[in-house]
């Protein structure tokens, strides 16, 4: 098999079984940290009794998310040493700072949160909490400060047979980047929110630990609806830089073959990549294509008839996974929305409260097709317009990439299964009671 | 500027093995010392609060590799693929050993976990110490970085010395950090360890040295900058004090368990200087600190940043340290809050 082939696909399930587990890490931190607030401000054991039992799931899903993290920095040379000797100036700094600034401070006071219940007063204990999420947060922004070179190289001038960093400040001021970590960010605290609401809706369902569990929706429905709201509107606003700065990925994401003005957006569409057409297109409705991508009905949309052949990415996954996404990310607005009306008294809705439990995986596909459509979309390049993903890969044999895709493949299998069942365990058990709650 | 980054890198790397060293030995201790669930949950809990963020400081040594030397960074990544990803697979287990092997109560549980907190703890020690005495010895990588072996090459005598050295000098250092953070029966055992292990260490540190001198450059290099002869000294002086003050005082012994192996990192290591990979095919293949190393703006970037969060990362590592200083008792742990 080709070795650009297996080690972009070892690369996409490492980074796919990563990000199962970041959103949730990203998301929950903050709402673990806004009812430990709570809990400081109004002392009331109930807040708690919350923080520990979302805190478990919350440490149960950040043990993999930090133990599959270190693989990623590490392929970069083990797979990708090409690439690393090509951008490293550029690319390994980003990454550098990232476990400087934030992974030290993530793992230390995650720590001092986890066993320093009895150690440190309760103000210091909420900090840590707070500092996690912070931290977090800080991550994902230098990687995606990392990505955002990806997309859209910029601070770099070519020397010395390679890429060099030129300017620092337009590095890390990359309206790319930034427009992505808004969405990834808002989306990732969507997911944490959702997971609240279906664990919560599904005790409820049972009539189990009414007051605990309205008390975690009303925190996390108001908290859902401003996220996906967030979301939406950072989607549409990142799609307008994609627009702009990658016209071959904005077409593919919408199967545009033919440059024109004024373009309209089809509702039915199957595209045919080969013969450079779609083989169904039907139910246009005008100007709206133009409109969404620049804010203009009467706006140019370039096609991908317009560009080399070889500069096209795989049009049919970027243009299913954008369609899933923009979709479902309306659909978790009107779910968010209608669970934010009826935070008070989910029971009223029963139909709303057999949802929310079904609806926990969808957040994660979701942002799984966003990141198909980013990823994917920049093919065939791996820094956009300025290195090919063919000429990347590592020169290792390719009967080791095969192995490690192979054991890659069983222990994430292993470990992904243990944690799932681990979380559904946990989540069913619902919260201590409160006579037995652990109080020191 | 590129000097000064081969000694921060050094830095990095010896803080690690100093560092998440004593976590690597305890867990390699653990099957030997602890002789029911509750030692074993001590021991455990004895890295509890320690053992992520001092995994950390590897993720740091390897992202400072790609920042200040992104061409050594991709050659020696590649050219060790198998035992770094092997090196990989071990900690993920290591990492999940800790947050899993309480959380489930079905038979077998926590055995499996234990033995994967065992594996993934000796494995660590065994490849990073084969790993690094082959780029000492230098790997046979061409002009294009292309390796040219395979995982068996890099099990050479040489190799394995540096492996068996590693695993002594972190079970001496884990038994001595044991020493500081437990009681009674199994303080006394893990003490009995570190006299144990002691001899052994010295043996194998001086097997080590003289097949240094044998197989590889290293003394010519160092020669040429006696200073490294300090750092050698200063690990012997580390080794030698551990032992004098083991008994005596715990933490003092750690301390000089410690010195011992920062000053061997950087004799080690340092040893290599100029070269980052000795290329065993030809020394024009060498990737040094100057044909593998970034461009001066992003060194100097990267040491202002290494400059400033360092710093702060030594301070509140050393605050969670104090924090959760004290012995891990039965008592300590069965009031929760604990793996």
């Amino acid at each position: 098999m080709d070795l650009i082939l297996l080690s972009r696909l070892q690369f996409a399930m490492t980074v796919f079984f990563h990000f199962i587990f970041v959103p949730l890490t990203l998301g929950l931190s903050v709402l673990l940290a806004i009812m430990e607030t709570m809990y400081v401000r109004t002392g009331s054991e109930d807040y708690k009794r919350m923080v520990k039992f979302w805190g478990k799931l919350f440490l149960i899903n950040f043990a993999l998310g930090v133990v599959t993290g270190i693989t990623l920095e590490f392929q970069f040379g083990t797979n990708w040493s090409r690439y690393s000797a090509y951008v490293g100036d550029i690319f390994g700094p980003l990454l550098a700072i990232e476990a400087t600034v934030a992974f030290f401070l993530e793992s230390t006071f995650i720590a001092v949160w986890t066993f320093g219940w009895n150690r440190v007063g309760r103000v210091m204990h909420c900090a840590s909490i707070w500092i996690v999420a912070a931290a977090g947060s800080i991550s994902a922004l230098w990687i995606i400060l990392a990505n955002g070179f990806m997309q859209n190289p910029a601070g770099f001038v070519l020397r010395n047979g390679r890429a060099e960093l030129e300017s620092f400040t337009d590095l890390i001021a990359n309206p790319y980047a930034w427009g992505e970590y808004l969405h990834t960010l808002a989306s990732s605290w969507m997911l944490g929110g959702f997971f609240v609401l279906g664990i919560s809706a599904w005790h409820l369902a049972r009539g189990r630990e009414k007051e605990f569990f309205t008390r975690c929706v009303r925190i996390a429905a108001p908290f859902t609806l401003a996220a996906a709201i967030l979301t939406g509107y950072a989607g549409h606003h990142q799609g307008q830089n994609v627009a702009i700065l990658q016209p071959a990925k904005m077409a593919a994401m919408e199967s545009h073959w033919n440059t024109q003005a004024n373009a309209p957006m089809n509702i039915l569409v199957w595209p045919d990549q080969e013969n450079s057409r779609n083989r169904i297109e039907a139910l246009p409705v005008p100007g709206l294509m133009s409109f969404i991508a620049f804010n203009d009905s009467a706006a140019e949309v370039k096609g991908l008839s317009d560009f080399a052949k070889e500069d096209i990415p795989p049009v049919l996954p970027v243009f299913l996974s954008f369609r899933f996404m923009a979709g479902m990310g309306c659909l978790f607005i009107f779910i968010a929305g209608w669970a934010f009306l009826r935070r008070r008294d989910l029971s009223s809705s029963p139909l709303l409260m057999k949802l929310l439990p079904l609806l926990i995986p969808l957040p994660y596909l979701t942002i799984m097709a966003g990141w198909t459509v980013a990823e994917v979309g920049r093919q065939p390049w791996i820094v956009y317009g300025l290195m090919r993903t063919a000429d990347a890969a590592s020169p290792v044999p390719v009967s080791s990439v095969v192995i490690s895709i192979a054991a890659f493949l069983a222990v994430y299998s292993l470990l992904g299964a243990i944690d799932i069942w681990l979380l559904c365990k946990n989540a069913r058990k619902g919260p201590e009671p409160a006579a037995g709650a652990q109080e020191d | 500027m590129e000097t000064i980054w081969f000694c921060l890198w050094i830095l990095l790397w010896a803080v690690y093995f100093a560092l998440d060293g004593f976590d690597l030995g305890m867990g390699t201790l653990m099957p030997f010392l602890a002789r029911n669930a509750t030692e074993r949950r001590i021991i455990v809990n004895a890295q509890g609060p320690y053992w992520d963020g001092n995994e950390v400081w590897l993720l740091t040594a390897g992202g400072a590799t790609f920042a200040a030397f992104p061409a050594a960074y991709g050659t020696m990544f590649s050219a060790l693929y198998a035992p770094l990803l092997l090196l990989l697979f071990c900690l993920i287990f290591r990492g999940c050993a800790f947050e899993f092997r309480g959380k489930a109560s079905c038979p077998g549980w926590a055995a499996a976990w234990d033995a994967c907190l065992f594996a993934g703890s000796f494995l660590p020690a065994l490849l990073l110490g084969v790993a690094f005495a082959n780029l000492f010895m230098g790997i046979p990588v061409d002009g294009d970085g292309i390796y040219h072996g395979n995982l068996l090459m890099l099990l050479n005598p040489y190799g394995l010395a540096g492996g068996v050295l590693f695993v002594l000098m972190f079970c001496y250092h884990g038994a001595v950090m044991l020493d500081i953070k437990t009681e009674g029966v199994l303080q006394s055992r893990a003490r009995s360890a570190a006299y144990a292990v002691w001899p052994l260490l010295a043996g194998m540190l001086a097997v080590f040295l003289i097949a240094t001198a044998q197989f590889t450059g290293t003394f010519g290099r160092v020669a040429a900058h006696p200073v490294l002869y300090a750092a050698l000294t200063l690990a012997a002086i580390g080794l030698a004090g551990s032992r004098l003050a083991l008994g005596r005082s715990a933490l003092g012994s750690w301390t000089g368990s410690a010195v011992f192996i920062m000053g061997l990192t950087f004799f080690g290591a340092g040893g290599m200087y100029p070269n980052l990979i000795i290329s065993s095919i030809d020394p024009a293949f060498s990737l040094t600190v100057h044909n593998a190393a970034s461009s001066p703006l992003t060194l100097k970037i990267m040491l202002a940043v290494a400059l400033c969060a360092v710093p702060c990362v030594l301070g509140y590592q050393a605050w969670v340290y104090r924090l959760f200083s004290g012995k891990v008792t039965e008592k300590s742990i069965e009031k929760g809050h604990s793996y």
